[in-house]
């Protein structure tokens, strides 16, 4: 079976500083695909090339088969990949409905629309409520986004995420900042996700990890030292060294 | 209903009564005033929708007035004193033709160039491109340069005279509601959605797959076109148009009225022009220096008064 | 006097270079005073992020102190050295009542504060100073000519503009590059934490910065009076070409501002000059004096829009931002 996204010999650096290295990564369909490391390894540098934030130096990414190491942003949005960011990035003057709302929108296509109140569509509203209620917010859809909670926060950038229609979802720790039962309750939901989507997931929260990922990739100082399913990269020394810190 | 539908539509019925009291009153200078508040009301609601609804801090709107005034001026010019056959004409709907197309040409050529750019970079540029068009005309001998263009004649128009005050008011409140309703049904169509949430967090709907650029500079044609209007409205108010009219500090005034009024509302811009020219009216009449109490009020706005004129109508507990 | 130099560029036009090289100098001239009052403005946007439209009425201010000044002490240099430090006062006033509120707002609520900031100034002045413009005398020795070599004969007084257009901007650079303040300016305005962490009393410094703008800004001021003689509306009309400064500069950055004003200041002046000549060589001389003078107007706004087109940020994006 081929590879869903496909990332050849991806290079970035700032000024001296390397953050990609030379780095090879293919995610298969359906997989729950983890990447750790330790700070500064530049996951989140690798996410932005990935979505189109930034440009990498040199090398390729494919999706689909296409190559699309070039394309703008929101370009790739449309062929199936998003993202949801590790500080939360949603509309905050917009209320929680109107945010999942233009989710469902960018999906449907065609929004160079003038005449019609986007809130008076049903498809577009029972759609974004229905995104809501997977993630158990349903009943906060009219609040303005700010005043929602950090936890809630979180929990509408992945409706966010699932409104996209993504094929590929990155997500950029989702877990940051929720407290213990907040990050019980969000595991279980990625649970359910798998199999569904397919997901590139950065996360510190080690439990997650690897109660969650079919593989998982260890990247230090931008360079991939190791892949392979949970038991082997728990098994590996180099692992253990360069990053659980174990001598 | 909501206490600032209530306030819209109270203060439009008033916009539509009073004029023509003042006129069978014999006080036919407020219906002057209040016609040049509308008409700058529509350049204020056109610049809302980038300003209030879009986020784009434009700072050269004042330009687009000038496109349209002039735009009135030169083709009457050419039938009047002869030459430019292709463009000489008394003909309202050439002019009014002309001043939108010109509006949007230069809105879509300079747009293209402004929202490449981001924060007060945006504001600077597109205050210099404002400059850009007064200059231009100021260099014009041909048109008066800074000393102006009479206008001879008013635009023909079927039906309506617009040498009659009255009437020439009744075009100008019917184009405001007009262009009111437009930017209502613009900012709550999908396109709307999408212009406010880029406002609310760019990155956020890029990610999402909008090509965030595209959606801006479409508003920002539409509220250059929209403002151009208003301009050729105001030449034929005024017959008389210089580069003043395009100035940057045109340019802010349009912008004050907007925040003084309260931006992404619908009545704000309208009530902000309101109460702009009021004020001076008002300010001007006292002493030659009414530009000092006028600058601090502005200042003390800008310090004191958050969400302007209509979020003290909305109150605390209307949301 | 022998006549001017010229050379055949084409079969009938001339390039004088006499008259080239005095609109060059002219030019230049343009651009130290441009960078004067663009540099007092990227130097508050830098390290206050503070946009100051009413950054060209200090200029408008400075310009009458030092008029008045000049009449009350009968000589200008001796009114230019008083009334710097006023300027800067002045500055340091509005930095205190009007502007420290703002730099917590967004760059929207700077540019209509200071907007209603530029009508009282400008009121002011006009209560002070009444509505006319005000001739500057120049002492004998500087309203004089110089012949530079054979044929160039230029002002006294514009050469002391270049000169201390030059000596302000050498003293900018060595307060950038090799002072403590200027290391505060390089790390730049998002850094505040930090530099509130180096112990330093971020609020002086802030006020002190936007002092040392509004005497650049007066200075400017001060120096093209004799020229053009101090009005109220010279400010507005500095104000913009100031900011188009800074934007093709990069705002922020010292370096950017200084070539920009020189390259804009050049093009300028010389394109008020020497359009019609140039236009000349492909279209008729009628058709070449009626869009000149349109073109040069317009044309550092043209060069603005290119080098935007290309360069978003300005020619010299500060790094640290």
């Amino acid at each position: 079976m081929s590879a869903l996204l496909k990332i050849s010999n991806l290079c970035k650096s700032f000024g001296g500083v390397t953050a990609t290295d030379n780095v090879n990564l293919e995610v298969e369909p359906g997989e729950l695909h983890a990447i750790i490391g330790p700070n500064g390894a530049g996951k989140t540098t690798l996410i932005s090339q990935l979505s189109g934030a930034l440009p990498p130096d040199s090398g390729k990414i494919t999706f689909k088969g296409m190559d699309i190491t070039n394309r703008p942003a929101h370009a790739r949005a449309r062929l199936g990949i998003t993202r949801s960011f590790q500080i939360t990035s949603l509309v905050m003057d917009m209320s929680v409905l109107d945010n999942v709302a233009l989710a469902v929108q960018a999906r449907q296509g065609h929004s160079f629309r003038f005449l019609k109140p986007a809130r008076s569509i049903r498809a577009l509203r029972d759609e974004a409520l229905d995104m809501l209620g997977r993630v158990g917010l349903e009943a906060r859809a009219e609040q303005p986004t700010v005043a929602l909670s950090h936890g809630e926060h979180r929990q509408m950038e992945i409706a966010i995420a699932l409104a996209t229609g993504a094929d590929l979802m990155l997500l950029d720790e989702p877990m940051a900042g929720l407290g213990p039962q907040e990050s019980v309750a969000m595991i279980e939901f990625l649970k359910g996700l798998k199999g569904e989507r397919t997901i590139l997931l950065i996360e510190h929260d080690m439990d997650a990890v690897f109660a969650l990922a079919d593989r998982i990739t260890v990247l230090v100082y931008g360079r991939i030292i190791a892949t392979g399913n949970p038991d082997e990269i728990r098994g590996n020394d180099d692992v253990r060294h360069a990053y659980l810190g174990e001598e | 209903m909501k206490r600032t539908t209530w306030a819209t539509i109270l203060f439009m019925l008033a916009l539509a009564i009073l004029p023509p009291v003042f006129m069978w009153t014999g006080n036919a200078f407020y219906v002057d005033l209040a016609t040049r508040l509308v008409i700058l009301a529509i350049a204020a609601v056109s610049l809302n929708l980038i300003l209030g609804f879009g986020g784009m801090v434009s700072f050269g709107h004042a330009a687009y007035i000038g496109i349209g005034a002039y735009a009135v001026g030169i083709p009457v010019y050419y039938e009047t004193y002869g030459g430019a056959d292709a463009i000489a004409s008394y003909g309202g709907a050439f002019h009014i033709l002309v001043a939108v197309g010109v509006s949007a040409l230069f809105a879509l050529l300079t747009g293209a160039i402004c929202l490449r750019t981001k924060g007060v970079y945006f504001i600077m540029i597109t205050m210099a491109f404002g400059q850009m068009i007064y200059y231009l005309f100021i260099s014009i001998e041909e048109y008066g340069a800074d000393d102006g263009l009479v206008i001879d004649t008013r635009s023909e128009l079927p039906l309506v005279s617009l040498d009659d005050p009255l009437q020439l008011y009744a075009i100008a409140y019917v184009a405001l509601v007009i262009a009111m309703l437009m930017v209502r049904t613009i900012v709550n169509s999908r396109f709307g959605m999408v212009l406010q949430g880029a406002r609310g967090n760019n990155e956020r709907l890029v990610t999402l797959g909008y090509n965030t650029y595209l959606y801006r500079l479409t508003a920002y044609v539409i509220s250059g076109a929209m403002c151009g209007f208003a301009g050729a409205l105001l030449g034929n108010f005024t017959t008389f148009i210089s580069p003043d009219m395009m100035g940057w500090s045109r340019s802010g005034e349009l912008m004050f009225m907007v925040i003084l009024g309260g931006s992404a509302t619908m009545l704000g811009p309208v009530l902000g022009s309101a109460v702009f020219i009021l004020m001076e009216e008002i300010l001007s009449s006292i002493t030659i220096y009414w530009h000092l109490p006028f600058g601090l009020m502005l200042m003390g706005v800008v310090l004191f008064a958050r969400g302007g004129l209509m979020g003290l109508i909305k109150g605390k507990g209307d949301k | 006097m022998p006549p001017a130099k010229s050379a055949k560029i084409t079969g009938n036009i001339h390039l004088d270079y006499t008259l080239l090289f005095i609109q060059m100098l002219n030019g230049v001239q343009l651009g130290l005073l441009l960078f004067l009052v663009a540099s007092g403005l990227t130097l508050v946007f830098g390290i206050l992020d503070f946009v100051n439209l009413a950054h060209g009425s200090i200029y408008m201010i400075g310009a009458f102190i030092g008029a008045s000044l000049t009449f009350i002490t009968g000589n200008f240099l001796l009114a230019v050295l008083i009334a710097l430090p006023i300027t800067g006062l002045v500055g340091f006033l509005i930095e205190r009542l009007v502007a420290r509120t703002l730099y917590t707002r967004n760059h929207l609520d700077h540019v209509l504060g200071t907007f209603g900031l530029i009508l009282v100034l400008d009121t002011s002045a006009h209560l002070i100073w009444g509505p006319e413009g005000i001739a500057v005398p120049l002492p004998a020795w500087l309203d004089g000519r110089v012949e530079l070599f054979e044929g160039v004969v230029v002002p006294t007084f514009r050469l002391l503009i270049i000169g201390t257009g030059l000596a302000v901007a050498a003293g900018l650079y060595w307060l950038v590059n090799f002072t403590k303040l200027g290391m505060l300016i390089r790390a730049g305005a998002s850094n505040r934490t930090m530099v509130s962490a180096l112990g330093i009393d971020i609020s002086t410094l802030f006020a002190l910065v936007f002092a040392l703008g509004a005497m650049l800004a007066g200075l400017a001021g001060m120096l093209i009076s004799p020229i053009t003689e101090a009005s109220i509306s010279m400010g507005g009309e500095i104000i913009i070409t100031a900011f188009v400064v800074i934007i093709v500069g990069g705002i922020g950055s010292m370096k950017g501002a200084f070539i920009a004003a020189i390259v804009i200041g050049l093009i300028d002046t010389l394109g008020r000059s020497f359009l019609d000549d140039m236009f000349q060589l492909f279209m008729s001389p009628q058709a070449a004096e009626t869009s000149a003078p349109a073109v040069s107007a317009m044309l550092i706004y043209i060069i603005m829009a290119v080098i935007l087109a290309f360069r978003p940020q300005g020619l010299f994006p500060p790094k640290v931002r």
